[in-house]
């Protein structure tokens, strides 16, 4: 996308208007030519060619083939197209209806009805490839751009995947055949100033190969949870080298990829690698020693994972062995799964690194031969050598490790000497290269877990080294947790605010009406916002969450078009502005600085996507995005407006004039008036969400439950209130009866712990407090009442305190120990002291009425 | 003691979340409950010993929220997920830990224990965050975590926004120095005596003997009943036994009762007045000069030119037993008090004001100068008397 960017691209109709419709004011086009200024190539595209389309994720542009191509009235060049989506664009649960492994490769012939079919053209990034094939097919193995070539098996209407059509299959097909047509024919009809635009469209397209073949390790990397850090690195590299294209970058991502690639990795991947290779050196054939210094390196920083495979490829039996032992010290990471792998596949590995090469060497002793117009027998000829390759690997398979054909340069020596087994001196070397940062950046990416539970094995100290981006997990726990035994367990278990009810009762109405809110505007594909209020613990963010619960659950049996759903929290966020980079990560994956995402945001808010769908965002405890310009809150409820956003928010906070207390009047303007307000529960709420929770279980007296109601419900309503007592009374019952047969919840442990709860500490404290102290409170109530004033300093209680003292026979103390009382009650907050560097002239005042204090002391 | 034990219990055992909050005076034993509990627990569930993961989390030392943090991923040993990366932003590091924290659940999650220490401090965070984030993994259905806050203000709940207090499970376990006397004294003797493990045995006979005695001492005892009069704080207790243990040495092999009195002297003094003591006759009149200002003006402020007036006053009437000092001399006699922080200006000494008219303070109440002077070696009489007398000009 950066490189997009900084490469201004111009776009110009192909040809003439085919024909032109007066009424619309609508001509026609039968191609469209994009004009790279910086490279000063130029790309044709025409109509039933297969496109590349921008999308949401910049790492993953969508596919489709062009239909028509049209100027609008008001000049905005657009386009209508074919989509066809990938296998990341299909919910994730339907992905079992095909039964069958998908390659990163594949896309599906898209029939579902909801997407826009009309783009502006200039969302068009290039022209690719796709072919059609017949289901039991393999994938072809000659190719000729890997990363731009498609297959098409299936189609999908949004509910079931069918066979494609005959007819399809042949337009397709024809599309196809017409592309080649005009790809080898171009130059007969194409203007002379515009040389071989075959070759220069390939040629642009290895410029900015980066991007398309990005999105396809993004496939292959989607079971790994680093893919969010690997799509964060290729961005920075793709920033670092803006318009010159350096192969290292490109190096790096193919050696990390081989991990990826879960054990189907076929021949066509590595063919994909081969051609890529050999697709780089193109252009770059004077720096090729340079590049074979830099190449030295990256192979030098794969070490740490070839030796981890030789350790597995050795013990593989003992490898459920390890993982037990490890699991005790080093926390499971999803990457378990991926060490199931066998010791082919890490071999696999090794013969990728060892084919790239292979393959960069015979390409680049190939390319001077390379002229532009013999591109394809080339292509062909490449192949055919390909090919060659993986026979000889075959072989190599039988063999042992060292393939002597290499030894020619040095890299490869250095290669070998990678595949042979553990011997000592390459452990050290391993792990001194390990330490060095620049390995640990291309390796670790991808083999954090498998490198922490080689530790242990290798009994080398090693600093654990994982992924910037790594999620962390809280060691497991060794024994389960113990499940409820009792009666009483089992209701407490149920009370905790975490438990989450089947239903939610007493909040049916207002779920009914976000829900309509929220079901109306997904039907429309419109945005809106929706504020909701009410005070702490009346279930506001619940029923938000069993709202959009329902939603996705009727998305999911297709009663609604699908929508994506996004929460921030307020109060999670440590600045109002990181919501922003909170909403960019949840819809796109990527992670950027919070002005940055900000841009990003409001572009694709502001933007028509074609097949976005639309975003449901919660927005939790709203007035902590308060900002003194309030841009975020300005933002936030802008979106929403916008004719293309597809936005809904709906905002929690717990005031209900929030709008009008904080907002500005341009923010509150667009929040709009749909507004909700969560009442407090009331007593028979309350008893009802209780009792809904305990169904099944006897452990509550009715009355008991009443009376924890009505309580709550005088004082706050706050349902968390309220679960909290009933499960203090079951602790506090628990306790009671342990001698005697199990019971139920009484009156009596409810009151208990009500009063636990409520009852204030300061009489308590009082009573507690030692005899001068009690002292020192009769001489501040006593200057209180002489004075008239809630406030005296420390001079004046003193004589009162030192008159006090001789009444009740007692030693005067002296003013360090008064102010040794004074500071200690000051620290219990029973009384508001200033600081105490004024000494004697400290002022004190009560932290609670002279009542209290009063009736505190009387009890005596 | 009972209740924070079960609830830990079921913390660990049931992988409950639960929040809970201990309040009491300073010196109440807070911690050692905590620890004591902490200990009971590892005691009697020796295989789950490992699983309670125990971030403590000082509030003195975690001025903010971005530093807890930070502590709370060092303690967890997140950090060797982190790897040598650099603690990234505040924001990021929040994400992280909460990624970390919601990605357990009840039943598989190794339970985890915060201890916030001096929770009040924590209150003081921006937007409660810390506290917000933490109460809310506890209400929720994520790693199961128990939050045990350690707080000696009784308010507490007061400082806490109102989504935080509603989110906090209303556990509150008071603890007060409830005990009486009797209970003191036993106190007293069991932190005197010797273990049975002491290697010299006889003299651990002779020791614990002479403690029982001194237990029954009535100028013991009123000395025990004077200092738990004024606090129950049982630290206060430990330094006044501390002092009067120093004072044990080998030709004084046993504790006196003397020497508790003497200790209890030395804890109770008055710092102010024993400043008094050292200073000099001329200094010690101006003070006089002060408390008369004081008396007469009824605690409004002075300033020097009054305290040297009222001084002067008093010179030429006893011009033979005094010398008669020069103003500067007296002025810094005046500045030494203020350095002394007898004295204490009202506002901040500015460039433009001059010294002499400076408004000022006492910040000594007459009964400690009378006292101060009973004490106070070779005084003058003629000073005494000045200070004694109610009206400054006879």
């Amino acid at each position: 996308m950066n490189t997009r960017q900084q490469s201004k691209l111009i776009y110009s109709w192909y040809g003439k208007p085919l024909n032109s419709d007066r009424k619309l004011r609508t001509s026609q086009y039968k191609g469209i030519l994009i004009t790279s200024e910086s490279s000063k190539t130029e790309t044709c595209i025409q109509l039933g060619d297969f496109i590349l389309v921008e999308g949401v994720n910049a790492d993953q542009p969508y596919v489709a083939q062009l239909v028509d191509l049209y100027e609008d009235g008001a000049q905005h060049k657009r386009a209508v197209v074919q989509w066809f989506c990938r296998l990341e664009e299909i919910p994730q649960n339907k992905w079992k209806l095909l039964k069958r492994e998908i390659s990163a490769q594949e896309v599906f012939f898209d029939q579902v009805l909801g997407y826009d079919t009309d783009i502006a053209a200039e969302t068009i990034i290039k022209s690719i490839m796709v072919l059609p094939l017949h289901l039991g097919e393999e994938l072809p193995i000659i190719t000729l751009n890997k990363e731009q070539t498609f297959y098409v098996r299936q189609s999908w209407d949004g509910k079931c995947f069918k066979v494609l059509s005959p007819d399809t299959f042949s337009k397709l097909k024809e599309a196809n055949k017409k592309r080649g047509v005009i790809t080898n024919s171009s130059k007969a009809f194409i203007p002379s100033d515009i040389l071989t635009p075959v070759k220069k469209e390939t040629e642009s397209v290895v410029r900015s190969a980066t991007k398309p073949k990005n999105a396809d390790m993004e496939i292959e990397s989607k079971h790994s949870t680093s893919k969010s850090s690997l799509a964060k690195e290729r961005h920075s590299q793709r920033v670092a080298n803006n318009d010159i294209k350096t192969p290292t970058a490109r190096k790096k991502l193919e050696l990390n990829s081989p991990t990826r690639s879960k054990g189907r990795l076929l021949g066509c991947e590595v063919l994909g690698l081969l051609d890529d290779d050999c697709d780089a050196v193109a252009p770059l054939e004077p720096s090729t020693p340079k590049r074979k210094v830099k190449f030295t390196g990256e192979i030098l920083g794969s070490p740490p994972k070839i030796p981890c495979s030789n350790d597995k490829s050795k013990s593989t039996s003992e490898t459920a062995e390890h993982r037990q032992r490890c699991s005790d010290t080093i926390r499971l990471s999803p990457f378990t799964k991926i060490k199931d792998f066998s010791e082919k596949d890490r071999n696999l590995h090794e013969k990728d690194d060892n084919l790239s090469l292979v393959g960069y060497q015979k390409q680049s002793s190939q390319i001077p031969v390379l002229t532009p117009r013999s591109r394809r027998t080339c292509a062909q000829k490449t192949s055919a050598l390909i090919a060659e390759q993986i026979s000889m690997l075959d072989q190599e398979d039988f063999l042992s490790d060292s393939d002597s054909s290499y030894s020619s340069s040095s890299e490869e020596e250095e290669d070998d000497d990678d595949d042979v087994p553990c011997t000592p001196e390459k452990k050290t070397k391993s792990s001194r290269i390990f330490s060095t940062p620049k390995s640990s950046r291309k390796s670790a990416v991808h083999t954090p877990a498998k490198t922490l539970k080689k530790t242990p094995l290798q009994g080398t100290p090693r600093t654990p080294r994982t992924p910037r981006n790594a999620t962390p997990e809280i060691p497991r726990r060794i024994q389960a947790a113990q499940e409820p035994g009792s009666v009483l367990e089992e209701a407490r278990l149920r009370l905790h605010v975490s438990a989450i009810p089947e239903s939610l009762p007493c909040r049916e109405e207002e779920f009914q009406d976000i829900y309509n809110f929220v079901e109306s505007k997904l039907i429309d594909g419109t945005g809106g916002c929706m504020y909701i209020s009410g005070v702490p613990g009346t279930g506001k963010t619940a029923t938000v969450h069993e709202v959009i619960r329902c939603l996705q659950q009727a998305a999911e049996n297709e009663e609604l078009p699908p929508f994506q759903f996004v929460e921030i929290n307020g109060m999670k966020l440590t600045d109002p502005h990181q919501a922003y980079v909170q909403i960019l990560e949840f819809l796109t994956g990527q992670k950027v600085t919070a002005t940055h995402a900000a841009v990003l945001l409001a572009k694709l808010f502001s933007t028509p996507g074609p097949k976005r769908k639309t975003t449901v965002l919660i927005v939790d405890e709203l007035d902590l995005l308060w900002t003194r310009k309030q841009n975020v809150m300005y933002n936030l409820f802008d979106w929403p407006t916008q004719k293309h956003s597809k936005l809904i928010i709906l905002a929690i906070a717990n005031t209900m004039d929030l709008p009008e207390r904080i907002m500005m009047n341009r923010v509150a303007s667009r929040l709009g008036l749909t507004r909700m307000s969560f009442q407090p529960y009331t007593y028979k709420q309350l008893q009802q969400i209780v009792l809904s929770r305990l169904k099944g279980v006897k452990a509550f007296e009715e009355d008991a439950v009443q009376l924890v109601s009505r309580k709550v419900a005088a004082l706050s309503g706050d349902a968390r209130r309220c679960l909290d007592i009933c499960r203090r009374a079951t602790e506090i019952c628990e306790f009671t009866q342990q001698k005697r047969t199990p019971e139920i919840v009484r009156m009596a442990h409810v009151t208990e712990a009500i009063d636990e709860m409520f009852s204030s500490p300061y009489v308590n404290a009082i009573r507690n407090a030692s005899l001068h102290e009690q002292i020192f409170l009769k001489a501040i109530l006593a200057e209180f009442r002489r004075a008239g004033v809630e406030e005296a300093t420390l001079q004046q209680i003193y004589h009162h305190y030192v008159a006090l003292c001789r009444v009740e026979g007692l030693q005067s103390p002296t003013v360090s120990e008064v102010m040794a009382i004074c500071s200690r009650l000051g620290a219990c907050r029973l009384l508001l002291v200033e600081a105490s560097s004024k000494y004697l002239h400290m002022r004190v005042r009560l932290n609670l009425s002279q009542d209290d204090v009063m009736y505190a002391l009387r009890e005596e | 003691h009972r209740h924070l034990l079960e609830l830990l219990k079921r913390t660990t055992v049931h992988g409950e979340s639960n929040s809970a909050l201990i309040i009491g005076p300073r010196g109440s034993g807070k911690t050692a409950l905590l620890n004591h509990v902490l200990k009971d627990l590892r005691e009697m569930k020796q295989v789950r010993e490992n699983l309670l993961e125990k971030p403590f989390l000082p509030g003195l030392l975690q001025t903010n929220d971005k530093v807890a943090l930070k502590e709370i991923t060092r303690q967890l040993q997140l950090e060797n997920v982190v790897g040598d990366k650099v603690f990234g932003s505040f924001a990021e590091n929040l994400a992280f830990l909460l990624e970390a924290l919601r990605k357990g659940d009840r039943s598989s999650s190794c339970p985890i224990l915060f201890v916030l220490d001096e929770f009040d401090l924590f209150v003081h965070h921006k937007n409660q965050t810390l506290l917000y984030n933490l109460f809310d993994i506890s209400q929720s259905a994520q790693t199961p975590v128990t939050v045990i806050g350690l707080t000696c203000r009784q308010d507490i709940l007061e400082l806490l926004e109102k989504r935080v207090k509603s989110r906090f499970s209303h556990r509150q376990i008071y603890l007060m120095n409830s005990f009486d006397f009797k209970q003191y004294i036993k106190i007293f003797k069991k932190q005197l005596s010797l273990p049975a493990e002491f290697p010299d045995e006889s003299f651990a006979q002779k020791w614990n003997n002479n403690v029982q005695h001194l237990s029954e001492d009535k100028t013991v005892q009123d000395v025990l009943q004077n200092l738990f009069h004024h606090t129950k704080d049982l630290r206060s207790l430990h330094l006044l036994l501390m002092l009067a243990v120093s004072a044990v040495t080998v030709h004084h092999p046993l504790l006196t009762a003397a020497d508790l009195q003497e200790a209890s002297r030395q804890h109770s003094t008055d710092s102010k007045a024993n400043i008094v003591h050292g200073l000099s006759v001329l200094e010690i009149c101006l003070i006089i000069a002060m408390k008369h200002l004081n008396e007469v003006y009824d605690g409004e402020p002075f300033n020097f030119q009054m305290v040297y007036n009222e001084f002067q006053k008093f010179i030429q009437r006893k011009a033979h037993s005094m010398y008669n000092f020069e103003k500067p001399v007296v002025m810094k006699a005046f500045e030494h008090l203020l350095q002394l922080e007898l004295v204490q200006p009202l506002e901040r000494p500015s460039v433009r004001a001059q010294r002499e008219y400076l408004l000022m303070k006492l910040l000594l109440d007459s009964s400690q100068i009378m006292d101060a002077l009973q004490l106070y070696p070779n005084c003058p009489t003629d000073v005494k008397q000045w200070a004694a007398s109610s009206l400054s000009w006879l």
